[in-house]
């Protein structure tokens, strides 16, 4: 409460200044919002959960419904964990090293290709558990009717695990959305307006760190309004996700 | 020993005929099921006769569902379990049959014990399993959805509701619904593992009459606990008894006279 009371104080208040939304970050001492952040921030968190969510979604179903317990799922769970736990600035060094430092540059697909390798191990553990929550008798029950290993994955079990597969995404979502250092080494940044996934690409989290790093007042707002708009988009993803999880239909 | 041990739907006079008279639908052939290294079936040699409600009862762990779920090759979802022997479904040997396997699941229906209604509406929970072999125009496939409620006695009451979750439904009308998703398929056999055992007094004696109407289009195979009804609905019941059959003839004998002093002990709840 204390955080979100301090955020809120501080932050509050650049959040209601329209030119937050449309203009670009500022040098120290002009006038400025955080469009280009947003944007970049959209567009790379975007990109990460739909590289993400396929693999994340197709390695979890394998684990659940085909290895179950052999020693190539038991391995996999392993290093998905692993995976799970390693902090993220390993993970923004390890794209650094694989895919920045050999395209020469700097671009928005390696800050998406970082957050997409978080994405990943969340979506692969909650498809895992949740498909594991399906009772096995309606697996039992539609291939009893002649269905296809993989129809009654899509058409059964998939519908009745959607909303725990579709929440993990969304945590997964907020988390990313947060995350700022996978993004030093791979988007960076980018002072003007660019949503090229080619080239660097200014976003909110590296902006803020920036910004809150510098001895500027007014790059300070931008900074608490930015740390202010991420807790809200956050605070909002978790709350869907909670409504989703516990609606039933 | 002619007086009744347990009251049967006796058929009044008429002698039902030895099972080896009948056309069989399924004919069972030296037929032994393994859990890994555990042998749960030994050596079942038996004919399930086309057109009537065959019971199996026994003590649990019998080896009664396993022998259910062999005839339509249910274990091979799990790699630690194989059969081997003959399951001949006309003179198609099910146990070795390796591809068409969802054909032939689909010429066999299977009711679980617990009602499984699919995550989705009633009308869909029907046309699931009609839309795997069949396209069907709209106008034909409500039509179908309602003949196979209609069979399975539910259409009545769930008529302005087709469109809710399946598992809105009570228990009762869960398990006719998956009984109505089994036979409008149009399967050959019904396969129903303790279809009952969730169910109260009221829901356990629609399904019983839905079972012995049933008997006319279809081959039933029941699975169950409980004798009495065992007794009720079945043609012919067989006793299994640590995954050997015991014995196998007409309801009436086996309730009657049984033959072996197991089958007797069991009857009368002398067993152990």
């Amino acid at each position: 409460m204390w955080i979100l009371g301090t955020l809120f104080y501080e932050g509050g208040a650049a959040l209601l200044r329209a030119q937050l939304y449309y203009q670009m970050t500022p040098p120290p001492g002009d006038d400025g919002g955080l469009a280009n952040a947003i944007g970049g921030s959209l567009v790379i968190v975007g990109t990460a959960t739909l590289l993400g969510t396929p693999v994340g979604i197709l390695a979890g179903t394998y684990l659940a419904e085909y290895g179950k317990k052999s020693w190539l799922a038991a391995a996999t769970r392993f290093l998905n964990d692993v995976l799970l736990s390693a902090p993220s600035i390993v993970i923004g060094l390890f794209v650094y090293t694989v895919y920045v430092a050999r395209a020469k540059h700097f671009s928005g697909l390696a800050g998406a290709i970082a957050l997409a390798l978080i994405v990943i191990p969340v979506v692969v553990r909650t498809t895992d558990d949740m498909l594991k929550l399906v009772p096995n008798s309606l697996r039992e029950a539609a291939v009893a009717l002649g269905c296809p290993t993989w129809k009654m994955i899509v058409l059964v079990t998939y519908r009745a695990a959607r909303t725990g597969i579709l929440t993990g995404i969304l945590l997964a979502l907020a988390r990313i959305s947060g995350e700022t250092a996978p993004l030093l080494f791979t988007a960076l940044n980018n002072q003007f307006w660019s949503l090229d996934l080619n080239r660097p690409m200014s976003n909110l989290p590296t902006v803020i760190f920036q910004f809150a790093m510098s001895p500027y007042a007014d790059w300070h707002r931008l900074a608490w309004g930015g740390a202010a708009l991420i807790t809200l988009a956050v605070l909002g993803l978790n709350d869907v996700a909670r409504v989703l999880f516990t609606r039933k239909d | 020993m002619n007086r009744p041990l347990i009251r049967t739907a006796l058929r009044a006079g008429e002698p039902a005929p030895a099972v080896a008279e009948l056309p069989a639908k399924l004919r069972v052939r030296h037929l032994n099921f393994y859990y890994g290294a555990y042998q749960a079936l030994h050596d079942i040699t038996l004919d399930i006769p086309a057109n009537r409600v065959t019971a199996f009862i026994g003590p649990s762990g019998c080896g009664k569902s396993t022998l259910l779920r062999s005839f339509n090759r249910m274990y091979s979802l799990y790699p630690d379990q194989h059969a081997e022997g003959e399951v001949l479904l006309d003179s198609v040997n099910i146990i070795e049959l390796a591809r068409d396997l969802p054909l032939i699941r689909a010429k066999i229906g299977m009711v679980f014990q617990k009602p499984t209604p699919f995550p989705m509406s009633i009308y869909d929970n029907i046309a699931f399993g009609v839309r795997l072999f069949e396209r069907l125009s709209k106008r034909q496939m409500d039509e179908r959805v309602e003949w196979a409620l209609t069979r399975a006695a539910l259409w009545p009451e769930v008529r302005a509701k087709l469109e809710q979750s399946g598992d809105s439904l009570s228990g009762g009308q869960q398990q006719r619904l998956c009984i109505a998703r089994c036979i409008a398929i149009k399967p050959e056999v019904l396969l129903l593992d303790e279809p009952c055992s969730a169910l109260d007094p009221i829901s356990t004696a629609r399904i019983e009459e839905l079972i012995t109407e049933l008997k006319n289009d279809y081959t039933v195979v029941l699975v169950t606990h409980n004798m009495q009804q065992a007794a009720r609905v079945s043609d012919y019941t067989a006793y299994m008894y640590l995954g050997q059959l015991i014995e196998y003839g007409d309801t009436d004998t086996i309730f009657i006279k049984p033959q072996s002093k197991q089958t007797e002990d069991y009857i009368t709840g002398r067993f152990g």
